[in-house]
């Protein structure tokens, strides 16, 4: 395929048809997770002792081994699934060059020439992680779906798991104003974490004509401490993203489309940078795509480790190549965004549901999530829980499902204490409210928010105003320092809470740190700056005595001094 | 012809995209782990963007280091699973086993110690990398360990 003459015409229809059949023909696939978690944990050499293995049973023909996205959990990696044909798939955890070679010589190479059912030997039981653990038949994939199950690496095999197919419906069936009534209609909301309708936004966006330019922008600089859901997208299912991506063009007539990704990502950067070449060279993306009269390329700029970046104006500096701040809206970026033309701004997540929306209908994605928040997110599930990894769930999903069942609980003996969301934007939410469902306006109403899908989890053990202050910590230290409030602001606060941490507060500075925080959120000119004091807020409100206790007058009343 | 120098030349390269000032600064970074004076001069020439510019955006950006760090760049991962896990004690054991601070290099040019904000292995926690090899779940007692395995790295080199 790869000498395909580049004169005919790319047709995605048979290119699935072949590697369908392709793929069809192995009676085994191994796939093997090779995201940034499980290639720290040594996925590497895990793939090269198998395919050396196959080299040395010339068993080309037979087994294939693919190297996959996030499986999802990282805690126990590296994981490799063995599917053999008419047998059960197993998936192994936590595995070494000397448990691999056990697997392939005691069961895989066994278990491929017996006829029948084949058990795992009982040598090997220890390294089986059961598929039917609720952390794998709770979720609901939807974003995820592609993620773990082919090569991110591989545009046939996105193909062949019907890639591409929304993005031809689109332009050979659909008016650009179709699509933004099929996403409005879906309910689809942003999943960078302020929850703004993507449908309104790209409405927005296609009212502005395009005179020279108009851009759209993808959000991959995802900043919060403690997850890591877009770059699994963008690592394992970057396709997704980009077809997602030239739909939304399509919609709101973008001429240009430019990727944002931290620099710290660099397998993300790297299999992106994959993807959109094989794009070009397979006629998707330039001109005239898929006979269309739809024209649309992409790049990618790369962040430089500036959490302020995630702020829609302050990317759009970054990209132009400029100091990460923001800017005061309006005007919004929709009417006057990167080098002063209408730029419209999605989040990873957000654009890698957009495929699956236009394929199959705005009614079957409504269907997942609750009257307001419809679909499913995706969470990066971290902290103190036993089974800790990246998980998919319908919106509406309580957080004790998430965290006792998906999450498999505190581990150690250790109680709940309270689950944090939306990082250093975010707050917490007390043990009491675990039946809360997640969604955008329950999360709002405890004074946390959805954010971009950081979930962690914490045990009985946590000091709130510690955590308060490392969040804190995080933000004053990113902040740009543009405006006062968030500048000054949040170094008070930060030398109040480090005061009332070493046991020298008092009741005055409490008063005082809820003054500060109410003229940040107020005063800033940007969300950091706007949201810097929920977690301190969120702490308070749930944890004041945590708080009263570090209090030097508190201490002098209970006879300490 | 005059001998242009390698920042220069990537400088020439990225000089007709738009919004390239911060892909060239990376791309020297990434050949020579820094980005100094001379280079920032050359790209201020190459690329025709004044030096006060340059600066303004090599300062803002934490990734930019502005000179040579040591020889093993040692991350330790302040995001917050791996701060829950207690990965404040390993970055003190680093600190106090060095004798350098965050953002510093041993005298002998041979560590440079820093914290980052996530490297995006959550489900490892507590993590630290040094020069892009992982370490996962660590405690204080693996750093001597993990500095004796690099010094090794360097001897036999």
């Amino acid at each position: 395929m790869a000498d395909m003459d580049l004169d005919k015409r790319f047709d995605i229809h048979e290119m699935a048809k072949n590697k369908q059949a392709e793929i069809e023909r192995f009676a085994c696939s191994i796939y093997c997770c090779h995201s940034t978690g499980c290639k720290s944990s040594g996925s590497d050499d895990l793939i090269d002792l198998m395919k050396n293995f196959i080299a040395e049973k010339e068993a080309e023909d037979k087994i294939r081994i693919v190297a996959t996205g996030c499986m999802g959990l990282c805690a126990q990696g590296p994981l490799i699934r063995v599917e053999i044909k008419g047998k059960k798939d197993v998936l192994f955890k936590r595995l070494d060059s000397e448990a691999v070679a056990e697997i392939m010589n005691d069961y895989v190479w066994p278990a491929l020439n017996a006829k029948g059912d084949f058990a795992v030997p009982e040598k090997l039981q220890k390294y089986i992680l059961s598929l039917d653990l609720p952390f794998f038949t709770r979720q609901e994939k939807v974003v995820l779906q592609n993620t773990g199950h082919m090569d991110p690496e591989d545009i046939q095999e996105y193909i062949a798991r019907g890639g591409y197919l929304a993005l031809e419906k689109t332009l050979k069936t659909m008016t650009p104003e179709q699509v933004v009534a099929e996403i409005k209609k879906s309910g689809l909301r942003g999943r960078g974490g302020g929850g703004f309708s993507t449908g309104m936004k790209w409405e927005l966006a296609a009212k502005v004509p395009t005179i020279d330019e108009k851009f759209i922008i993808c959000n991959g600089d995802e900043g919060d401490p403690g997850a890591y859901m877009d770059r699994s997208i963008l690592e394992g299912d970057p396709h997704a993203v980009i077809e997602g991506m030239m739909i939304a063009a399509y919609a709101i007539g973008a001429t240009e489309g430019w990727f944002y990704v931290r620099a710290e990502y660099p397998l993300a950067v790297e299999r992106l940078e994959k993807a959109i070449k094989a794009c070009k060279k397979n006629r998707l993306l330039g001109n005239n795509i898929m006979g269309t009269d739809f024209c649309f390329n992409v790049d990618i700029r790369l962040g430089a480790g500036a959490f302020v970046c995630g702020e829609e104006t302050a990317l759009i500096h970054s990209i132009e190549g400029a100091r990460g701040t923001p800017r005061p809206r309006p005007p919004y970026p929709t009417n006057k965004g990167l080098w002063g033309k209408p730029s419209c701004v999605n989040n990873v997540e957000t654009l890698a549901n957009v495929a699956k929306i236009l394929l199959k209908g705005a009614d079957w994605f409504a269907s997942f999530g609750t009257e307001t928040s419809k679909g499913t997110k995706v969470f990066a599930l971290t902290g103190q829980v036993e089974h800790s990894g990246l998980i998919e769930v319908p919106m509406g999903t309580t957080i004790n499902e998430i965290v006792n069942e998906i999450g498999g609980g505190v581990p150690n003996g250790k109680k709940l204490k309270a689950v944090q969301t939306g990082g250093p934007s975010g707050g917490v939410i007390p043990k009491e409210y675990m039946d809360m469902p997640v969604c955008y306006e329950e999360l709002k109403k405890v004074g946390s928010i959805m954010g971009s899908g950081g979930m962690i989890v914490m045990d009985d053990t946590s000091d709130m105003v510690s955590i308060a202050k490392f969040y804190l910590d995080f933000t004053v230290d990113e902040s740009c320092g543009k405006c006062a409030p968030c500048r000054i602001g949040g170094k008070q606060m930060l030398s109040l809470l480090d005061k009332i941490n070493k046991g020298k507060g008092t009741k005055k500075d409490l008063a005082q740190l809820r003054k500060i925080a109410a003229a940040m959120q107020k005063a800033s000119l940007c969300g950091l700056g706007q949201t810097a004091p929920n977690p301190v807020l969120s702490t308070l409100k749930f944890y004041e005595d945590e708080y009263q206790n570090k209090l030097v007058d508190n201490k002098k009343a209970a006879g300490e001094n | 012809m005059v001998e242009t120098s390698q920042a220069a030349q990537i400088a020439n390269k990225w000089r007709k995209k738009r919004g390239s000032l911060i892909m060239a600064l990376h791309e020297i970074q990434d050949v020579k782990g820094y980005v100094d004076w001379q280079d920032a001069v050359d790209v201020s020439l190459g690329m025709g963007i004044p030096l006060a510019r340059i600066y303004e955006v090599l300062t803002f950006y934490n990734f930019f280091k502005l000179e040579a760090p040591g020889k093993a760049v040692i991350s330790v991962c302040t995001g917050t699973a791996c701060y829950l896990k207690g990965n404040d004690k390993v970055l003190e054991k680093f600190k106090s086993e060095l004798g350098i601070n965050e953002g510093e290099s041993t005298p002998d040019r041979m560590f440079h110690l820093q914290s980052v904000r996530c490297v995006g292995c959550c489900g490892l926690a507590p993590v630290c990398v040094v020069n892009g090899k992982t370490y996962g779940r660590m405690t204080p007692e693996a750093v001597p360990q993990i500095l004796d395995e690099w010094r090794q790295v360097f001897k036999e080199n």
